[in-house]
């Protein structure tokens, strides 16, 4: 019985710890949060759909889901080179990455519209 | 010179062979009917003054009366050609051929005009074609005007000019320069010399008349022939100008070589069947559609009738198929080629041979009878060893009067192969069904096989199948005919044909169906019978339905031969088949439109929660450039940025990848270069931050 709830009382425990750690994140770090988790709502929501009609046209379904997935590992990207506690990329300053950040997603897009049909 | 033409002809057409069959028909009212169709003026006058000529001599030959109106335009034009100045040496020569015949009076300012012409022409003349017409003129004028003599000067001169025209074959070219030679300038150069004789005023040397005597004989070397005995002359066909065709031909030599014959003294050798096989080839002929081949037809039988001593007699036969059932007589008709009267003579049937067979002569030697209402010779009855089927019988001529011997051709025998019909009669026909291994028979039916029959009969493998009947001729004799079959056909249309047998009169067939089994496709059932029996001498050939017959046959083995297919009905087979519609995929199937809607709004969903996220966290654009000209750069920025995005709508609106790079290489330039700037400014600002 002690144990039982020390675990429900341990995860509520984390989950407070978890939360108060994450609200010191600077606001930058959030917003790509914020984006990142967008994305790939949009991507789940795509799925359950297809999940739905069938998967014709298939392609179009590949580009979409692809492009919110792809957009997703461009901004945890952006978030790894942004991050001020990360010490790989000291040297490396925030405008750079997001100067890295854009073209990369615009080539993300591009293929996705061509491949959209 | 009369006695020597007489002498060459009988000596050499007496030593005639006996020719095959000679069923030529001499020239009769048809001719003249015809002839009178095929040379009709066109508005009165021929197109030519060489058809006027062919018309007027094809009518005075035929004995068809002249027209006087087709004289009086013949009249005109000769007189025309004749007065005109500009008339070649040919018109001349045609104008005066047709006047022979027209008998227009020519005055004699004229002729002696026509004459010194031709006079000129003749020295003048360069090819074969020149001296013809211009001897050929002058011999004609000799005849019709009154004017004294009419010589050629250098007559020995011009006969070697045209000699040497010819070739060692016996032909003659046309001219120095052309290489070609046919029989027909043969012809033509014969008549121009015979022309050239008749006009010398000197005796032309013998040898010169001899070695033209030699070149007629080497001519007759290249003569064809057919096999009925006709012989005829034809050039190759090298040129389709020249070419003129056998008949043409054939009549051109003999215009020349009769010419030729009328004016010397010399025998020319020839053998007799070869004059003969000429007059065979002009009667095979029959009656020509072409105005030309019925002149040279014409023209040429009259040469062979009398320009000639001895004339060729023609037997005739109204008809050489005779049939015993209307008891029909054997008809003989003689006459010249031409069709004219012939002396007093009687028909002799020599013998008569069974085709194929070289026995001795089924007919004792005997006369016909002449009977005097329609001109033929009749043997009354038809001997009675003569019974259906195909003869040949071999007729001669005898002539009453010794003297008529020179002066008409008879030939020796003549065969004609004859036909033979009659009724055959079809006695004791009947047919049964027998045992096999005693012979003893089951069923028998007797037949009636000049009418109807519906005979059933049934049988099984073990039993045999018997037909027979006797087959007998008007005269009582044994009959083989040329097809004599039984027909089996089953219900599934397979057909089998037997051959039936004879020995003497009887003729059987057995068809013993243990040995046909495997013949018969193991097919049991109903088989249709038909019996055929028929031949050429048989004037009741018949096809007659016998009836049915039941086969009750064991079943095919394994290995069996299948029976042939049977033809299907065409239009089933290469008919049109039925139409093929073609089945497109089907399209899938799509959601209904309110789901994929719906779906759209919830897409946007996450978009929004994302908005109002930025909302809660508390963004704001104080970092913003206040400068004017970072501002614009970042401006820039993101209307770059926004313009890319637009771009991309755009591609997968309308545009194609293509188009779209090109923009997009220029919009991208456009944006690392603004984005270099704005964003080197924020890191600037911030590093100065930093370090302040």
């Amino acid at each position: 019985m002690g144990r039982t709830s020390s675990t429900k009382e341990d995860a509520g425990a984390l989950f407070h710890s978890l939360r108060s750690a994450y609200a010191a994140t600077p606001v930058n770090l959030k917003i790509i949060d914020l984006y990142v988790g967008f994305a790939i709502f949009t991507a789940l929501i795509q799925v359950v759909y297809m999940a739905m009609v069938g998967s014709f046209p298939f392609n179009s379904f590949l580009s979409g889901v692809l492009s919110c997935v792809g957009t997703a590992v461009l901004a945890v990207c952006l978030r790894i080179q942004v991050n001020k506690e990360n010490k790989e990329f000291k040297d490396l300053p925030p405008e750079r990455a997001f100067a890295d950040f854009v073209p990369c997603n615009l080539v993300l897009h591009l293929v996705i519209m061509n491949f959209l049909g | 010179m009369a006695r020597r033409l007489a002498g060459f002809l009988v000596l050499l057409l007496v030593v005639s062979i006996c020719e095959a069959a000679f069923l030529f028909q001499p020239i009769s009212d048809s001719h003249r009917s015809t002839a009178l169709e095929l040379f009709t003026p066109d508005h009165g006058s021929f197109k030519s003054l060489e058809e006027t000529y062919e018309a007027l001599r094809t009518f005075q030959i035929l004995g068809i009366e002249k027209k006087p109106d087709l004289t009086a335009t013949a009249c005109r034009s000769i007189s025309e050609t004749v007065g005109s100045s500009s008339s070649t040496a040919k018109d001349l020569f045609y104008a005066l051929k047709a006047n022979s015949i027209a008998e227009c009076k020519i005055d004699k300012k004229a002729s002696k005009g026509i004459i010194s012409r031709l006079k000129a022409a003749v020295s003048g003349a360069s090819s074969l074609l020149d001296f013809y017409y211009s001897v050929g003129g002058l011999v004609l004028i000799k005849d019709q005007s009154s004017e004294a003599d009419v010589h050629l000067a250098d007559a020995e001169g011009v006969f070697r000019s045209v000699k040497a025209f010819s070739q060692s074959d016996g032909r003659w070219r046309y001219s120095s320069n052309n290489p070609e030679s046919s029989a027909f300038a043969a012809g033509i150069a014969l008549e121009t010399h015979a022309g050239i004789v008749s006009l010398a005023s000197s005796e032309i040397d013998q040898s010169l008349i001899s070695t033209l005597k030699n070149d007629i004989i080497k001519l007759f070397d290249s003569i064809e022939k057919y096999d009925d005995g006709a012989l005829y002359f034809d050039d190759k066909l090298v040129d389709g100008h020249e070419y003129q065709g056998p008949v043409s031909t054939t009549s051109s030599v003999l215009r020349g070589l009769t010419a030729f014959a009328a004016v010397t003294a010399e025998n020319l050798n020839l053998p007799g069947d070869k004059i003969l096989g000429l007059a065979k080839f002009f009667l095979g002929i029959g009656v020509p559609g072409d105005a030309k081949d019925f002149f040279n037809q014409i023209d040429s039988l009259a040469c062979l009738e009398s320009n000639r001593v001895s004339i060729p007699l023609i037997l005739s036969f109204p008809s050489t198929v005779l049939s015993l059932t209307r008891k029909d007589s054997l008809k003989v008709g003689v006459s010249t080629v031409l069709g004219s009267e012939v002396p007093s003579l009687t028909v002799k049937l020599v013998g008569a041979f069974s085709s194929g067979s070289k026995d001795a002569s089924l007919v004792e030697s005997q006369e016909l009878n002449f009977d005097k209402t329609s001109g033929l010779h009749i043997l009354n009855d038809l001997p009675k060893s003569i019974d259906v089927g195909s003869y040949t019988f071999v007729f001669e001529i005898v002539l009453h009067e010794p003297k008529h011997e020179e002066v008409y051709f008879k030939g020796s025998q003549t065969k004609v192969p004859i036909s033979v019909t009659g009724l055959i009669k079809i006695e004791n026909s009947e047919i049964a069904v027998l045992d096999s291994d005693l012979g003893s028979i089951e069923s028998q039916k007797k037949l009636d096989l000049a009418g109807k029959n519906a005979i059933s009969l049934s049988a099984n493998h073990l039993q045999k199948l018997r037909l027979s009947f006797q087959l007998t001729t008007p005269r009582g004799r044994s009959f083989k005919p040329h097809q004599a079959f039984l027909k089996l056909r089953h219900e599934s249309k397979v057909e089998h044909i037997f051959v039936v047998g004879n020995s003497g009169k009887q003729f059987e067939i057995v068809l013993n169906f243990l040995g046909l089994v495997e013949k018969f496709f193991y097919l049991s059932g109903k088989y249709d019978m038909e019996l055929t029996v028929g031949d050429a001498a048989m004037e009741n050939s018949l096809l007659v339905a016998i009836g049915h017959i039941e086969l009750d046959l064991p079943e095919a083995p394994e290995k069996a031969p299948r029976p042939p297919p049977q033809p299907v009905d065409p239009y089933s087979r290469y008919g049109p088949k039925a139409e093929i519609t073609h089945i497109f995929r089907a399209p899938e199937k799509r959601p209904p439109q309110e789901l994929s809607l719906a779906f759209l709004g919830l897409t946007i969903l996450p978009l929004l929660g994302f908005l109002i996220g930025l909302l809660r966290l508390g963004v704001n654009l104080k970092n913003f450039p206040t400068k004017p000209l970072p501002a614009t750069f970042a401006v820039l920025f993101h209307v770059g940025i926004g313009a890319v995005l637009l771009l991309y709508v755009f591609f997968w609106v309308k545009l194609d990848l293509f188009q779209t790079l090109k923009i997009l290489g220029f919009l991208g330039g456009i944006l690392v270069f603004v984005g270099h700037r704005i964003l080197s400014h924020l890191a600037a600002a911030s590093a100065k931050l930093k370090s302040a």
